[in-house]
């Protein structure tokens, strides 16, 4: 009698699935499930990151349509309307530093996850497009995370989006126009706002969404790539069922993602700052967020002219052409495409992580300031 | 017959072709329009007076205010001569501020440092700063664009 509870869920829910199934057929939903497997050797920890990240994106579509319901886009509203959420709503602070230490962990995973299929090749032939639909995604999780940085209206995120905006500026013969079509005008002001927060809220998920989709579908389709130097030993590679071994270990790393979410955004609350100022200098210590530090460390160091060209285009050049190498890599890497060891991409793969480390760090602890 | 069939509907095809691709070209268009956004109509501003008395700033000291809809600096000299420039950082956009004890003026963006004639002396900035006209009429100081 004790277990009747549950197994009349079980009976409810088995009449509502053999409904269902009369209606549509779901026996290749079944087939999919009862065969999909994930290679078990030892760089399968590397598995878990996209799971990780696309459960990090899910809580920022469901915490970002919370902050929706009392956010107000304007110069004059923005910041007040956050201070309320963060003050005076009910668990408003929660949701709020969630929101932002989650899209500061979904950046992390997914710079884990991407360059974790780098070193291990899993985007040579046949999952060019699963690695470019990757990338696009990278993309758009960095415009989020820009776009979503000056919706506050705090003098930080106001310079950073003054310089960002900019720096789309230095870009040869369009740059001036790109950035008045960035800020909504000439400058950054509550038009900027309104259009970060229709890009922040509406096309970044469409597009987001859309692909996304296709990531998955061909991830779905394809299966879990295994590393050329495993594929290469020879020996067969045992696997483990998707549902439920795998996905009850992905279910562990989710649950921990969502504790280490909870006290982060408990013991350290994000920060709101100072409302913006257009007629404030830019305060000292100002810097971006850490995703783009290395960028910001690099214009930095960068003297205002290099040959006849202004310093910071060559920058805004060479990290142009840095992530067109990385979107492209799957093309440019023709060893891996024959199933050769290509070493020339490890190293510089291993260039590329390093550059970004290093420079991220100097960024923090570098003097430069006052 | 079946070659004049397929020529028809060739034909129509590309009637129909042509016919969507017209229209995604004619609803794209106002959209595209519609994304740039319109020049401002706020005439530049040729000249301001500062909220504050020559009195009131000291010597090395600076101040920002509005010119326009941009910000400006106000500098005053340890000699006491008053100074003016554009607020906006040549490099990157942001608004530069003036070092007491460094005697230049900074922007914390990207650590570009200019002295106090508004020249570029140090860091990323490409160009020196904006120099504006400054007259001191009685105890009001008024701005002017063109030094």
């Amino acid at each position: 009698m004790r277990q009747a509870p549950a197994s009349l869920l079980r009976n409810v829910f088995g009449q509502v699935t053999a409904w269902v199934d009369e209606r549509v057929d779901l026996s290749g939903l079944r087939e999919l499930i009862r065969h999909k497997v994930v290679p078990v050797h030892r760089h399968t920890f590397w598995y878990y990151f996209g799971g990780m990240t696309l459960f990090l994106f899910v809580i920022q579509v469901c915490t970002g349509i919370l902050l929706l319901l009392y956010y107000r886009p304007s110069a004059e509203g923005a910041f007040e309307s956050v201070q309320f959420i963060m003050t005076e709503v009910q668990f408003g602070w929660l949701i709020r530093s969630i929101h932002s230490w989650s899209a500061n962990l979904l950046i992390a995973t997914l710079m884990i996850h991407l360059f974790s299929v780098y070193f291990l090749r899993a985007y040579r032939k046949p999952r060019e497009l699963t690695w470019v639909t990757g990338m696009l995604l990278f993309g758009l999780a960095l415009t989020f995370g820009f776009s979503g940085y000056l919706l506050p209206w705090n003098t930080l995120a106001y310079f950073a989006t003054k310089v960002g905006t900019d720096v789309a500026g230095q870009v040869p013969l369009v740059g001036h126009f790109m950035t008045r079509l960035l800020r909504g005008g000439d400058d950054v002001t509550g038009a900027t706002l309104s259009r970060f927060y229709g890009i922040h809220v509406a096309i970044l998920p469409l597009f987001t969404t859309a692909i996304l989709g296709l990531h998955l579908f061909l991830v779905q389709k394809q299966g879990m790539s295994v590393p050329p130097e495993i594929e290469r030993s020879g020996h067969p590679i045992p696997t483990m069922p998707f549902v439920p071994n795998f996905l009850l270990r992905d279910l562990v790393g989710w649950l921990s993602a969502l504790a280490v979410l909870g006290a982060l955004a408990a013991y350290f609350p994000w920060e709101l700052g100072v409302k913006a100022d257009p007629f404030a200098p830019a305060p000292a210590g100002i810097r971006p967020e850490w995703y783009f530090m290395y960028m910001f460390q690099t214009l930095k160091y960068l003297p205002a002219k290099i040959g006849p060209i202004d310093g910071e285009i060559v920058g805004v050049l060479g990290f142009g052409l840095g992530g067109l190498f990385l979107l492209l890599v799957p093309f440019l890497d023709r060893k891996t495409a024959r199933g050769e060891k290509s070493p020339l991409f490890f190293w510089i793969g291993v260039g590329i992580v390093t550059y970004i480390v290093v420079l991220s760090v100097l960024g923090y602890v570098a003097p430069g300031g006052r | 017959m079946e070659r004049l069939a397929s020529s028809r509907r060739g034909f129509v095809n590309f009637l129909l072709g042509t016919g969507f691709g017209a229209m995604a070209v004619w609803m794209l268009y106002p959209v595209i329009r519609y994304l740039i956004p319109p020049t401002s109509g706020e005439p530049t501003i040729a000249s301001v007076t500062v909220p504050w008395k020559p009195a009131e700033i000291k010597a090395n000291s600076g101040k920002i205010f509005k010119f326009g809809g941009q910000p400006g600096i106000l500098v005053k000299t340890p000699a006491g001569e008053l100074r003016a420039f554009s607020a906006v950082c040549t490099h990157l956009n942001c608004t530069v501020q003036h070092r007491e004890e460094k005697q230049d003026i900074w922007c914390a963006c990207h650590n570009g440092i200019y002295d106090l004639n508004g020249k570029n002396v140090s860091g990323p900035p490409p160009r020196p700063l904006e120099p504006y006209k400054v007259n001191v009429k009685g105890d009001q100081i008024v701005v002017s664009r063109g030094a």
